[in-house]
């Protein structure tokens, strides 16, 4: 299967005052169930801490994102998605839970560039306050017509998560907000 | 813009980032219910201008319901809590009081 698979938008790149690229294929596991039970596999699957609420942690080359009170993101490896699903479906054998591969469903652009223009391009497509957004954490919120969530690896590398359907819009939609003479100087 | 914080992911959300859910605290009445209380609980509403209680969703966000305390004539916010209660708070209702001495619970 994985060796088949096609991220939405394969290679696509613009760069304007900042650079936004579609980041190929990306493994996403949902896993939802009573958090508080379900720290301790996490940890041990895939080294992470139990997230705080909105908050990002990091394991062997694993990223666990807080997504709702009854949610967890965890970002891996494409090829590695449907081992981690089945390794959590035994783990919480009998317990009530969720675990699916998402990946496939979803899209993931990077952006790069300078820290605060990267923070203007945000900005101005959503509500949320990127100002008060650091790495370390998640912001689920309205990217201009529809959902997806935003964090930073680096202050000068951002993410951005949305349903596959709408990859192209969302493409679309950071190259214009990155276009040159696109910075309108609101983050310093 | 109305900008309601979330009780389950702790953001300031903006009104576009929710969905509204109509008025809050509303009793159930089913099959076998009395005409008069189905019809009540299906179709009639405080409508108030002024205080009012309200169920909201944070669609955008953590996708989870909450209520809310807000005055539909000025947009100001008491507060907002969880949509686990039947009826609203005291610190929600001492809240209202601070600001609306003259207020009193429906």
């Amino acid at each position: 299967m994985s060796e088949q698979a096609v991220s939405a938008l394969p290679g696509a790149e613009a760069t304007g005052v900042v650079t936004v690229r579609e980041m190929g294929l990306q493994g996403m596991v949902s896993l939802r169930g009573d958090l508080a039970a379900l720290g301790t596999v996490v940890m041990r699957l895939t080294g992470a801490e139990m997230p705080a609420v909105r908050a990002m942690t990091k394991g062997r080359g694993i990223q666990v994102a807080w997504m709702s009170p009854d949610e967890l993101l965890i970002l891996c490896d494409h090829g590695a998605a449907d081992t981690l699903v089945a390794d959590l479906t035994q783990a919480f054998e009998g317990q009530h839970h969720l675990a699916l591969n998402l990946s496939d469903a979803r899209a993931m652009f990077g952006l790069s560039g300078n820290a605060s223009t990267l923070r203007d391009v945000l900005a101005k497509v959503t509500p949320a306050d990127i100002s008060a957004l650091h790495p370390g954490e998640m912001r689920r919120t309205r990217i201009q017509q529809v959902a997806g969530a935003i964090w930073f690896e680096t202050e000068t590398e951002a993410r951005v998560i949305c349903f596959r359907s709408v990859a192209q819009y969302m493409f679309d939609l950071f190259t214009v907000s990155a276009k040159d003479g696109g910075a309108v100087g609101f983050n310093r | 813009m109305l900008t309601l914080t979330c009780p389950c992911c702790g953001i300031s959300a903006c009104e576009t980032e929710l969905a509204p859910g109509g008025e809050a605290h509303l009793k159930r009445f089913g099959p076998g219910s009395p005409d008069a209380d189905f019809e009540s609980y299906l179709f009639l509403r405080q409508n108030s201008r002024g205080v009012h209680f309200e169920r909201w969703r944070h669609a955008m966000g953590c996708g989870k319901w909450f209520l809310a305390a807000r005055d539909t004539a000025t947009l100001e916010v008491f507060g907002t809590y969880s949509a686990q209660t039947t009826e609203p708070p005291a610190d929600i209702i001492a809240a209202i009081r601070a600001k609306r001495p003259d207020w009193s619970p429906a």
